[in-house]
């Protein structure tokens, strides 16, 4: 008799709607970051209006999506950004929105503190203002602070701080959390892509092999911390990090990109994982329940090269987007598998080199990597 | 017995009534559904149509019992109860 399937296995088949739907607003920001999973800069011409955005919502609420995790880009410099915002959550729609914090001015943060259904991730990428400016850019690092001092004093409760780890930040975990303490906040700890600007920077800022064991173990010693699921590689290093632990690629998670582009996850932005755009007939429905590139993706993966390893059941193979832009095979191992399998791969001939997202939005005389 | 303070918990009266949290949705799926609560953003899962459909019906009946006796009998109390407890925990159902 067969074993009654698992809830994760349920989830691998897919969903009638998304669990963790991602939308990118706008390409434009006012900020470079150099690991930027959507290489944004400058707003595509293309980009859905007001009508249109409020059509997606329209189809949450179809759909009973409950949330949206809104980013871009900088989402708050739509000019529409309150008016989505507030469509969406008297609608029952909440709204998760990232932000840089250059636009939560104290009059924005008592517009934000009175709305529900709301929550405010403020992204940070180091603890003190050289280790974050390196990556963010100059001024960043006191935006952010200046946000969450806005966010605070208009009694909103408690925000999220995000923290993408790198190389140079995963020896400051303790000083984040100390941060978050201060200002009621929670800690957000999320996985490094090798995605958008990523593809340039990924060498510089992944973290080291033994880092991510500090990672892990500093992880399991604080099991409040928010990872948006990100970590699951990391899990063939011992007891499951709590989450699903899963791709959730085209079967839990998506991305609709901010001309209404359907990617698989928010860290594919390539022609290769594009299931189909809102606009067309049957709107984001259509793609979500049956667009191609989707239905594949429910459809049980091959471990590959990952098969005769042990802890497969634990990592699933890893980060389908960090193998992609990092050339490997996507039924092979994660490029930071703990046990070194992806390092070995990467070393090898079959690394498909040059693969890059396939829009750029980045500002011309942007500050390049190798400028900083 | 113990009574350790913060381990302490009331246990789920199965004969009272109660109801599915007016905070939060759920959306039917191939699996059972999925809930989430709007007050503390927790989603969580229904594991099997039978257990969603007694919580649809706890508010038409004086207790949870009389609920899960009508959608899947009585023999199968002590399972539904405790997915019944579980769901109280994660503050989805209310006393009524």
């Amino acid at each position: 008799m067969p074993a009654e399937p698992t809830l994760r296995d349920r989830f691998k088949e897919g969903l009638d709607a998304p669990i963790c739907l991602t939308w990118e607003l706008t390409y434009a920001c006012n900020l470079a970051c150099i690991h930027c999973l959507s290489s944004s800069g400058r707003r595509d011409p293309r980009e859905l209006d007001t009508a249109e955005a409020k059509r997606i919502i329209d189809e949450m609420v179809e759909m009973s999506v409950f949330y949206v995790n809104i980013g871009g880009g900088e989402p708050m410099v739509r000019t529409d950004f309150f008016e989505l915002l507030e469509y969406a959550t008297e609608n029952n729609v909440g709204v998760k929105f990232s932000t840089n914090g250059t636009r939560i001015t104290r009059a924005n943060a008592e517009v934000l503190a009175a709305m529900g259904y709301l929550d405010i991730q403020i992204s940070l990428d180091g603890a003190d203002r050289v280790t974050n400016d390196a990556v963010r850019g100059e001024g960043s690092y006191d935006a952010a602070l200046g946000a969450m001092e806005h966010l605070s004093a208009a009694g909103f409760g408690p925000f999220k701080i995000s923290v993408v780890i790198t190389r140079q930040n995963v020896t400051q975990l303790d000083e984040f959390q100390a941060l978050a303490d201060r200002f009621g906040a929670e800690l957000r700890l999320t996985r490094l892509r090798p995605s958008g600007r990523g593809v340039d920077s990924w060498d510089l800022l992944h973290p080291t092999t033994a880092q991510q064991r500090d990672l892990y173990q500093w992880l399991m010693a604080h099991p409040m911390t928010l990872t948006g699921d990100s970590f699951f590689h990391l899990n063939a290093l011992g007891d499951p990090i709590d989450g699903l632990n899963l791709c959730g690629a085209g079967r839990v998670v998506c991305l609709i990109d901010p001309i209404g582009d359907v990617y698989a996850c928010p860290f594919v932005i390539h022609d290769q994982f594009l299931a189909g755009n809102v606009r067309n007939e049957g709107g984001f429905a259509q793609v979500w329940r049956h667009s191609p590139l989707f239905t594949e993706l429910r459809q049980p993966q091959s471990a590959g090269a990952c098969a005769s390893c042990g802890s497969y059941d634990a990592c699933q193979g890893g980060c389908m987007a960090a193998k992609f832009f990092t050339g490997l095979p996507l039924d092979g191992p994660d490029p930071e598998c703990v046990y070194g399998h992806g390092e070995t791969a990467l070393a090898s001939q079959k690394v498909v080199l040059g693969r890059r997202p396939s829009a750029d939005h980045s500002k011309p005389g942007a500050i390049s990597l190798a400028t900083r | 017995m113990t009574t350790s303070g913060v381990l302490a918990q009331e246990p789920f009266d199965a004969s009272a009534p109660w109801r599915l949290s007016p905070q939060v949705a759920l959306r039917d799926e191939a699996f059972g559904a999925l809930a989430y609560h709007y007050g503390n953003r927790r989603l969580i899962f229904l594991k099997s149509k039978e257990v969603l459909e007694v919580v649809r019906q706890l508010e038409h009946y004086d207790s949870a019992d009389a609920a899960i006796d009508a959608v899947v009998g009585e023999a199968r109390r002590p399972a539904y109860r405790r997915a019944l407890a579980s769901l109280e925990r994660s503050e989805v159902l209310v006393a009524r």
